[in-house]
């Protein structure tokens, strides 16, 4: 017997609230931020410069035993322009890239301001990799990635 | 005694975006009935059970493979839930290999369902496998890291959105053979160039849909196969391999592989060639179901597995090289994950359209003479990936 279907779904909508704990190294590199600062942690060992800050160098197991200041300039990795918005973050169309800092191995990302986007095939040529950008701080920082942003040099 | 392992049976739902005539468990079942027939058992002939689950914040069902545990006739049995994101469902394949290699089951069942259009926020359920302090700020998602991706593989090697959309017009072409293919038809390279920019380069017909579905796979061991199934596809080499949760750790001069090419890809493939005695992938291998949940993403495998040079991939389509009819080799015949992605089985769905091949049982997707067949499976941002080999013959290794 094939039975007739009269309901095909039940709704429902689920709230769920969070408090993640940040732990020292995401702690310390927050601070930073708030004084204008990316903190970076080094391995000795490897000679890695890691952004994000590890505690941990993946490459010789042994602790990052330094913080050091990476520099405000740094260079495109990848980049994309995001057409499609995303509920919840900045309007779209937005520049990102992940960027890698003057004196650091890896790359981090953020937003680039700044950049004229009428036009998505000319505005991707600006931001290519091996572009050149710089950090810029928002005035009123609350440790967090959006306390900066990219903007070309 | 023979350590072979060979799949036995399999089945695979019509994909489409909801199914409310299903339940998730329903779907689940509808898989293991079938594949249990496909492969002339009784659940009584399965020793284990291994469950094909990814997120499962798309549902809104935690843990969902306890929900299901009677509808695949798991109670009684051991059960194992996999999960590697995107690559779930290929090392679901490995993981039912190993509990036969390793003596502990002589047949086991693979099986799962996806539900990925239960939620209309499927977006923030993506963004949240992005790192929390530092990533999950901006708009990151699978597709917005691929386009970071494909930006620069195409800068590198010179290719255009035309090389891109070439690929989607294949797919969709192949999905036609497909009667479970979610998305199928003849499209033009303009259609695809035409459909609404989501992050550059990157368009809607150049990604792949929120499918649902189930899917399911027997494997056995060599006196299974002799008594079960008259064309086993024996599984002759596996191999899965990992990569830094980091994407900014996979660029620059100190990376360790490369992330605008997919690098881990190949280095991971080769462990699973030399096992089938793959030497030339080219001349050796008639058909691939490549997990191509993005346009670009193909290309880049079939360059890390060795069917061509770095770059090379997208012109060689330009010349018809992976068509399914006159192509060198048949890539995709079932549209691929382009046409039809349920994340949770994606990865199987990719295994059991290559064992059809070898099997012989790929109706009108199915390639003549094909004697070794591959799939493979990324997870995650391409922090899991994985390859099978399928052969008509065994190779002990």
């Amino acid at each position: 017997m094939q039975p007739t279907m009269e309901q095909e779904y039940i709704d429902d909508e689920i709230t769920l609230r969070y408090r993640y704990s940040l732990g020292e190294v995401a702690g310390k590199f927050m601070n930073g931020l708030r004084e204008g600062e990316i903190l970076a942690t080094r391995c000795s060992k490897s000679g890695l410069t890691y952004l994000p800050p590890r505690s941990y160098c993946e490459r010789s197991f042994e602790r990052c035993d330094e913080w050091v200041r990476a520099g405000l300039e740094g260079v495109i990795e990848a980049s994309t322009i995001v057409v499609r918005g995303f509920e919840g973050k900045r309007p779209a169309p937005v520049a990102i890239a992940y960027v890698r800092l003057d004196g650091v191995d890896s790359a981090i990302a953020n937003y680039i301001d700044g950049v004229e986007l009428s036009d998505l095939d000319i505005a991707m040529k600006t931001i290519e990799p091996g572009t050149r950008v710089r950090v810029v701080f928002a005035a009123k920082r609350e440790g967090r990635m959006t306390d900066f942003s990219f903007l070309l040099v | 005694m023979s350590s072979s392992v060979a799949v036995l049976g399999t089945f695979q739902s019509r994909f489409k975006t909801q199914h409310p005539e299903l339940t998730y468990v329903e779907q689940a079942q509808e898989a293991a009935v079938g594949a249990l027939h496909s492969a002339g058992m009784t659940p009584d002939d399965i020793d284990a059970i291994v469950f094909s689950l990814a997120p499962t914040n798309f549902m809104g069902v935690a843990d969902a493979d306890r929900w299901a545990i009677d509808d695949i006739f798991g109670a009684g049995k051991p059960i194992f839930r996999v999960h590697t994101g995107g690559a779930t469902g290929g090392s679901a394949v490995h993981a039912a290999y190993n509990l036969v290699r390793g003596g502990m089951a002589k047949r086991v069942l693979i099986v799962g369902a996806e539900r990925i259009a239960e939620t209309p926020d499927a977006q923030k359920v993506l963004n949240l496998i992005f790192d929390t302090f530092y990533e999950r700020d901006l708009p990151l998602s699978t597709n917005t890291s691929v386009a970071l991706q494909a930006s620069r593989y195409m800068k590198d090697f010179n290719l255009t959105q035309e090389d891109l959309a070439r690929v989607v017009v294949r797919a969709r072409g192949n999905a036609m053979r497909n009667p479970n293919a979610h998305l199928r038809g003849e499209i033009t390279i303009d259609d695809v160039l035409k459909s609404p920019a989501i992050a550059y380069p990157l368009k809607l017909f150049d990604i792949c849909p929120r499918s649902s579905g189930g899917a399911a796979m027997i494997v056995g061991d060599q006196a299974s196969a002799e008594r079960h199934c008259p064309n086993p596809a024996y599984i002759n080499g596996i191999s899965s391999m990992t990569e830094t949760y980091w994407l900014g750790d996979r660029m620059g001069p100190t990376s360790r592989y490369g992330y605008s090419n997919l690098e881990l890809m190949g280095l991971m493939a080769q462990k699973c060639f030399a096992q089938a005695g793959i030497r030339d992938p080219l001349r050796q291998i008639q058909v691939t179901e490549l997990y191509d949940p993005y346009s670009i993403i193909g290309a880049m495998t079939l360059e890390q597995l060795g069917f061509c040079s770095p770059g090379t991939a997208l012109r060689l389509e330009r010349q018809g090289f992976w068509d399914w009819e006159n192509g060198v080799v048949a890539v995709n015949p079932s549209g691929g994950t382009l046409c039809t992605n349920p994340i949770a089985v994606t990865g199987l769905v990719r295994a059991i359209d290559a064992a059809n091949q070898v099997m012989g049982r790929a109706g009108q997707m199915q390639r003549p003479d094909v004697k070794t067949a591959i799939s493979t499976a990324i997870g995650g941002i391409a922090q899991f990936c994985n390859c099978t080999v399928f052969g008509t013959e065994p190779v002990l290794h």
